[in-house]
């Protein structure tokens, strides 16, 4: 899993407009809605894809709150009633068996934990029963991981490496005969899997991998060649997940492209070796290492999800996991918070709890509010995953952004709080902080996916804004006039009442401000659509303000409808998670307003511009430019 | 031998949680607190496990009293390896005035009915800490009894069963049928595993009302009130030894 993301390739714009369109996960025009048009406009025009997803949506300045209202319930009675039984097995099992700190300093998790958790069935959560695994649903997945989290990163990415995205893709495009055979040994943990995509020149952009599989003179295999880098379990997996380059021909054209296949391949084909494990700044414990193949035969019925369909199933692989990053880190969160409030309870300074201090207070405060999003999102996408949306992907991404962001900064803090027992291993919060270092780095860097959350929004913004020239064109009037009340209303201030109406009236105004943000944001992309057109591929520095921007707007209208969940149920923490939303929206409002001016502000784009300038300098000298003061 | 054991598995507040009494003080909060499975039950349903695998008992019948969340309770001695449960549904005031002596009349019909050879239950549950049921569903059945056993071996028709007891270890023999309440060592109790928690939902749960075994559990006994554990006193620090003679003298213990 120590990969890259590989989202995007930003070197081509066609490439880009490619990836984006495999990236996508949803759902094409049906082809009732196609067929109505002729088959020559379609090829110039493609209809934009209509989204459920309250990201996707945004981005045309709309609040699609069919994902995000009410807070969605991935559990039903029977699901809630397993889950309460199956959470204090793993729990016990990782007081009780596992050691962090002893896996952390032997770089290996010993044989006799593997085992426990072989019997504990950790190898196979979401397999289906059927084929040896436990069988859980996305959410009652996220919970047992969230417990995983908060006691062992190291173990946590042995685990997810393995079934996450090991063997993820046949149970997700695997056909019957491949389930079979692989799912039943992989699930019981009696063999480890791996996914294999990162190469020494191929990290973010994943489709410039170089491994190669051609086709055998007798069509019974494929015959595959190259090398893979940094691959979590790589040292013993015997089924992996690889990706490679197939030679493919256009039937049309006649024409032969390469194009990523993905392949089931296992260590006993033959011509499989790996290097040794990596040393590691964390989440030690986890096996990372090289894969080799040689010539390694690959029978044909071992191609996953079919010919030159491979990123396709590697992103679908990495969306579909991304969630279970988001609930393994909101666990890990929740154990540095609990060890900084142990400590800020017990300890005095200058005759006073420190406890009692607005330094600790406030960063007490920010941690449980960063908890909160992080939770809050980590749940939100996997309720909606079990209920069978396929429109997450931007979320998704989202989530993986932001619970490592958080994670990070929160047993940072833990660690300042703490003081110098904070530095010191004996602690464990030293361990986590490396731990936790990588998770803004694998699955996706979180720059890239910023990159992502903000091109693929665009994109499906831009076609709605060219489905509504064409309407223009065509004269639809309806189009048209909806359109311009919508337009209307904004220049004369009359806003469209508030399009968080769901929200509890505690939260009336954040909710009501929230709701204007969406506009502003809305308005914001269009500009920006209008201004560079495609161009706006090659303005990162426009399009991080634009992600940062949505990634608050998202957190935001997610903790509003926890919030208001627990304010209806009356829960118990109802005032405390109240309050923690309130803080959360207001100070995030404050950044989105930051970000969408930041875009628009010539001072702004002066800076960065004279940035891009300092940048390109500093790597033409391979330095610093400025020389010490001292001149020696 | 081919026995069929019938097992108590109480739910009860977590022995890692901080109890809290209500503030109306009419007993401890149970609402949103975690439960499990008495801890001395787990060793009972182990121990009935392990002579399953031993090939000494064919069946192992699981039995919870109490609210609906027993059947969580019973799912984990199910996934532990107990073939079917019974859950007796007892809530609301009824149920915080349920006494040992109502279970024992419980256990002791359902051991008629379901044909069963030896009774295994904790020697005491961790919240009101009785250590009754056992001695009183041996003398409703008339069966002797062997409590608190750190080791039990079966014999041909009896039980070898080792006690702790002050100062040593007492060794009886008791015949079968017979109630056995487990201590502390007499096992170490195995995790529930993932896939077996998934199987065990297969596995039967029989809901049965306390009528339906002739036991009448309308409250007999009115909880008056129920008290936190007096705080500590805060201490205070003297200069020398005479100080604490001077100091004990004072209290009146010297």
């Amino acid at each position: 899993m120590l990969r890259s993301g590989r989202n995007l390739q930003l070197l081509s714009k066609n490439v880009v407009r490619e990836n984006l369109r495999l990236l996508s996960s949803t759902p094409q025009p049906s082809p009732k809605d196609a067929t109505k048009k002729v088959a020559k406009e379609r090829t110039l025009d493609k209809k934009p894809v209509k989204s459920s997803s309250f990201v996707m949506n945004l981005f045309i300045g709309s609040s699609n709150t069919a994902q995000v209202f009410p807070f969605p319930d991935g559990l039903n009675t029977e699901h809630k009633e397993t889950l309460g039984v199956l959470v204090d097995p793993v729990q016990k099992f990782f007081e009780e068996v596992n050691d962090a700190a002893l896996n952390d300093s032997q770089s290996a998790v010993p044989e006799a934990t593997t085992q426990g958790l072989r019997e504990l069935g950790a190898f196979g959560l979401q397999a289906p029963v059927e084929y040896n695994g436990v069988g859980l649903n996305n959410t009652q997945y996220a919970r047992l991981v969230e417990t995983v989290g908060g006691f062992d990163l190291g173990v946590g990415i042995f685990l997810g490496a393995h079934q996450s995205i090991g063997f993820k893709g046949i149970t997700l495009f695997g056909t019957e005969e491949q389930k079979k055979k692989y799912l039943p040994k992989v699930a019981t943990g009696e063999q480890f899997a791996a996914f294999c995509l990162t190469e020494p020149s191929s990290g973010s952009d994943a489709n410039s991998i170089r491994t190669r599989a051609v086709l055998s003179p007798d069509g019974k295999h494929y015959i595959l060649n190259g090398s893979k880098i940094w691959i979590s379990n790589g040292g013993f997996a015997e089924v992996m997940t690889v990706f490679a380059q197939t030679p493919i021909t256009d039937p049309a054209t006649g024409e032969t492209k390469d194009k990523v296949t993905a392949f089931i391949v296992e260590r006993k084909f033959g011509g499989v070796t790996s290097g040794p494990p990596e040393k590691k700044m964390g989440i030690k414990c986890s096996n990372t290492a090289e894969v080799y193949y040689d010539n390694v035969p690959v029978p044909i019925e071992n191609v996953l999800g079919g010919v030159g369909q491979g990123f396709k199933v590697a992103m679908n692989i990495l969306n579909n996991g991304r969630f279970g990053m988001a609930a393994a880190l909101s666990g890990t969160m929740k154990a540095s918070t609990k060890t900084a409030i142990q400590h800020a309870t017990a300890r005095v300074q200058f005759g006073r709890r420190i406890d009692s201090y607005g330094t600790i207070q406030e960063k007490l405060a920010r941690m449980a509010m960063l908890h909160y999003v992080t939770e809050s999102m980590a749940y939100m996408i996997s309720s909606n995953m079990d209920k069978g949306s396929t429109d997450f992907q931007l979320e998704a991404a989202i989530s993986k952004v932001f619970a490592s962001e958080a994670a990070w900064n929160v047993t940072d803090e833990a660690i300042q709080i703490l003081g110098g027992n904070g530095f010191m291993s004996a602690n464990g919060l030293e361990k986590v902080l490396r731990d936790l270092r990588i998770f803004r780095i694998f699955e996706g860097t979180n720059d890239i996916l910023r990159l992502f959350v903000a091109l693929t929004g665009l994109q499906y913004a831009g076609g709605h804004l060219k489905q509504l020239q064409k309407a223009v064109k065509s004269g639809n009037v309806g189009v048209i006039l909806g359109e311009a009340a919508k337009r209307a209303k904004r220049t004369v201030g009359l806003r469209q009442s508030n399009s968080l109406s769901e929200v509890h009236p505690k939260l009336a105004l954040q909710a009501q401000l929230t709701s204007k943000a969406v506009e502003g944001f809305g308005i914001t992309v269009e500009s920006l659509l209008i201004k560079h057109g495609k161009n706006i591929l090659d303005e990162q520095f426009l399009l991080n303000r634009v992600a940062a921007a949505a990634i608050d707007i998202y957190a935001n209208v997610v903790v509003l409808s926890r919030a208001t969940r627990a304010l209806n149920m009356n829960i118990s923490s109802a005032n405390h998670e109240e309050m923690l939303a309130r803080v959360w929206c207001n100070e995030a409002l404050d950044r989105i307003q930051l970000n969408l001016t930041a875009v628009k502000s010539q001072s702004q784009l002066s800076n960065f511009s004279t940035m891009s300038q300092i940048a390109k300098e500093m790597c033409e000298h391979g330095g610093l430019i400025q020389q010490n003061p001292l001149g020696i | 031998m081919s026995l069929r054991i019938l097992v108590g598995c109480k739910r009860v507040i977590d022995y890692a949680v901080k109890i809290r009494v209500k503030p109306d003080k009419s007993g401890v909060i149970t609402e949103g607190v975690k439960h499990s499975m008495n801890p001395f039950d787990e060793i009972a349903i182990e121990e009935a496990v392990r002579m399953k695998e031993k090939k000494i008992a064919k069946e192992i019948v699981a039995f919870s009293c109490g609210p609906t969340q027993c059947q969580e309770t019973l799912r984990t001695a199910l996934a532990m390896g107990a073939d079917r449960g019974i859950h007796v549904e007892v809530s609301g005031p009824e149920y915080e005035t349920l006494q040992p002596l109502h279970i024992s009349k419980m256990l002791a019909k359902l051991a008629k009915d379901e044909q069963i050879d030896l009774i295994i239950v904790g020697k005491q549950a961790i919240d009101d800490d009785c250590n009754q049921t056992a001695q009183m569903t041996a003398a409703l059945l008339d069966w002797p009894q062997a409590t608190s056993a750190s080791k039990i071996e079966a014999k041909d028709g009896s039980l070898q069963v080792v006690r702790e007891i002050d100062g040593g270890l007492e060794t009886i023999k008791v015949k079968l049928p017979s109630v056995v309440s487990a201590d502390l060592r007499l096992n170490e109790p195995r995790y529930a595993t993932l896939p077996n928690i998934m199987k065990a939902k297969k596995k039967p749960i029989k809901k049965l009302a306390p009528k339906d075994l002739g036991v009448d559990v309308s409250p007999r006994i009115q909880v008056v009130t129920v008290e936190e554990p007096p705080v500590r006193q805060a201490g205070a620090k003297v200069e020398n030894v005479d100080a604490v003679i001077e100091k004990l003298k004072a209290l009146g213990h010297a």
